[in-house]
């Protein structure tokens, strides 16, 4: 569940900060990150993926959004 | 009280009794002012996060929870980086900042009871890989997760 693991990668790194946002509460955001599907997930405001992605393949993604190598991806397992 | 019922109040209250070792610090940012301000907005689910917080604080002596009304701790709104209420920050052993944005409802609840343990006892069950590229982060990382209720 990717709210549960952003929250538990910020748990073991000082330099992750995780928030998990109930987005109707904020419609404004919806427009700004162009949600579709949920979990929609935003790392530094530049990778962007819909769907769970397991373990492994979401630190990638944060190691990418911080390599600036921005390949956004969407998410294959629905399953969140 | 009455978010709970009898049963998942018996289940929290053992959970967190056999599972929260170290204290957790629950800070809420809220604001509940009736006043309409101009260039405010209302928060409608403000009061409940309040309520639905108080009924877990209630449940364990290890969760402390610290209410901050956004207008008149404007400062450590700030400080915390709040951009919107209601906001849930978790302090305890964990290392990075763990925090909600919206009304913890429903599958977000699940969530919250969980990251409770792992802030407590400042890890999140992460494989030995996972643990090696976060070690060599830099540079800080923001992760959105952006949800519905469920």
């Amino acid at each position: 569940m990717a709210a549960r693991l952003a929250h538990r990668l910020a748990v073991e790194s000082a330099q992750v900060t995780a928030d998990v946002i109930e987005v109707q509460e904020f419609p404004e955001l919806i427009e700004r990150y162009r949600v579709r599907g949920v979990p929609k997930v935003v790392i530094n405001e530049r990778v962007q993926f819909e769907g769970a992605l397991p373990e492994a393949q979401f630190i990638r993604q944060v190691v990418l959004a911080i390599d600036g190598q921005t390949q956004p991806t969407d998410g294959e397992d629905a399953d969140a | 009280m009455g978010f709970l019922s009898d049963r998942d109040t018996e289940y929290l209250k053992n959970l967190f009794a056999e599972r929260l070792a170290h204290p957790v610090t629950v800070r809420l940012f809220t604001r509940e002012s009736k006043l309409v301000l101009p260039g405010v907005r209302q928060c409608p689910t403000c009061r409940d996060a309040r309520l639905i917080l108080e009924e877990l604080a209630g449940l364990s002596d290890q969760i402390q929870l610290e209410v901050h009304d956004v207008l008149a701790e404007a400062d450590l709104a700030r400080q915390y980086d709040i951009f919107d209420v209601p906001a849930i920050v978790l302090e305890g052993k964990n290392a990075g900042r763990v925090r909600f944005f919206g009304l913890p409802a429903g599958y977000e609840f699940a969530t919250l009871v969980e990251d409770l343990l792992d802030v407590s006892r400042g890890e999140g069950d992460l494989s030995a890989e996972t643990r090696r590229q976060l070690r060599a982060i830099r540079a800080p990382v923001v992760i959105r997760v952006l949800v519905t209720p469920t």
